[in-house]
């Protein structure tokens, strides 16, 4: 693991799989996207409503993998102390709040006409707009303290302990009853039909491949921060010398 | 007690303890969620622990098959939800959601009457987890059965 400990190491590999992942991304989503918009048929209940589900559902498990994320990079953080798993931590938040905002918006468009309402605050609701906020502190929290030039310890703490919502998400239509439907997809198989699964693995693929390819820029472009940071720390320290 | 460890064992060990207080801390509070947090009331609850009339709830449970019945006045709906072990009877006067029908999944906004029926002011339809294309719209329920057994599999 060491071995991508190395900043330049790991900014030569950064460098080399960021455009591909972007682009890769952009052309698998768009495809399974149009797929799912024009070529799948109704569903028998929902009608066309179903469409926003090769939306919604990738949304709302890039939303959780990215907590999942900033939780595994805290955790190697603090135990290992690896110089790049808080900027991993950091460079994560944001694409993860997007995907949480979106899967909220999409599946509250979804549930006016489905389930008759924009919102209710049932279990699954509420823990995911819980998640979105738990990101909005993680944001101001891990970029107040990169701005102050602190340890991200802090930050850390907050990343571990915020991903006990996580296992509360996923299990909120089992445990409670709600108005969301219980899972689909599960370990034993799928209720949802292959004309539509197909779509929806597909687009879950290309986003994923986007969000990894917003990662990897990101943690980028906080590295070239931190290095432009410290070029003019040292510009400033041999200024000050020249003059003494 | 841990000075035998290096450092980064011992942060290991603290992190995965703190980890377990964590972890243990939010299933005790989520099981004792479990009756509060749940955002309808079942029949079989209702027939359990009847609600006084009048309270506000929330009542969920599939529509029973056949029970769909519209008042002369043309706005009243009633019909009976059930979840396989209790059945309660439900009047709603307005427009329902149009994956309203019988068989599907229902949640009822409001409360029991002194009769035991129970008077919606509000109905949310609830959708299953089944995802299906409109061809199989036409089939018999236990073709669809089997339809939705092989995508199961």
């Amino acid at each position: 693991m060491h071995g991508f400990a190395n900043p330049a190491r790991f900014l030569k590999i950064a460098r080399w799989l960021t455009v591909p992942l972007l682009v890769g991304g952009l052309v698998v989503s768009t495809a399974a996207v149009l797929w799912g918009l024009t070529q799948v048929p109704p569903d028998r209940l929902m009608g066309d409503t179903v469409r926003i589900l090769f939306v919604h559902v990738p949304a709302a498990w890039l939303g959780m993998g990215g907590w999942s994320a900033i939780a595994i990079a805290s955790l190697v953080e603090l135990v290992w102390r690896h110089p790049l798993a808080a900027i991993a931590a950091r460079a994560a938040a944001v694409p993860g709040a997007v995907f949480t905002a979106i899967c909220l918006v999409t599946g509250s468009i979804w549930g006016r006409p489905t389930w008759g309402t924009w919102w209710v605050w049932d279990g699954r609701l509420t823990s995911m707009l819980v998640l979105l906020f738990l990101y909005f502190g993680y944001i101001a929290l891990s970029s107040s303290l990169a701005r102050e030039g602190q340890s991200s310890r802090i930050a850390a703490i907050f990343g571990l302990v915020g991903a006990i919502n996580i296992p509360i998400i996923n299990r909120s239509v089992v445990w409670w009853n709600s108005l969301h439907q219980p899972p689909s997809i599960t370990m034993g198989g799928s209720s949802i039909d292959p004309v539509f699964l197909w779509p929806l693995l597909i687009a879950t693929l290309g986003f994923s491949l986007l969000f990894g390819g917003v990662v990897l820029a990101r943690m980028r472009a906080i590295l070239a921060d931190i290095q432009a940071e410290a070029r003019l720390r040292r510009k400033a320290l041999q200024a000050e010398e020249a003059l003494a | 007690m841990m000075s035998g460890l290096k450092p980064k064992h011992q942060r290991l060990v603290l992190v995965v303890v703190a980890l377990v207080a964590l972890v243990g801390a939010g299933l005790l509070a989520a099981l004792a969620l479990r009756d509060q947090a749940s955002y309808f009331y079942v029949p079989a609850d209702i027939a359990a622990d009847p609600p006084a009339p009048g309270q506000a709830i929330r009542l969920g449970g599939m529509v029973e098959n056949g029970s769909i019945t519209t008042a002369a006045d043309g706005v009243t709906v009633q019909f009976v939800v059930q979840d396989g072990q209790a059945r309660v009877p439900v009047s709603y006067s307005g427009i329902v959601p149009s994956l309203f029908v019988e068989g599907s999944g229902v949640v009822a906004e409001g409360s029991m009457n002194a009769n035991g029926v129970f008077i919606a002011d509000n109905l949310l339809a609830k959708h299953d987890e089944n995802y299906m294309p409109r061809e199989l719209e036409g089939m018999t329920s236990a073709e669809l059965r089997e339809e939705l057994q092989e995508t199961v599999e």
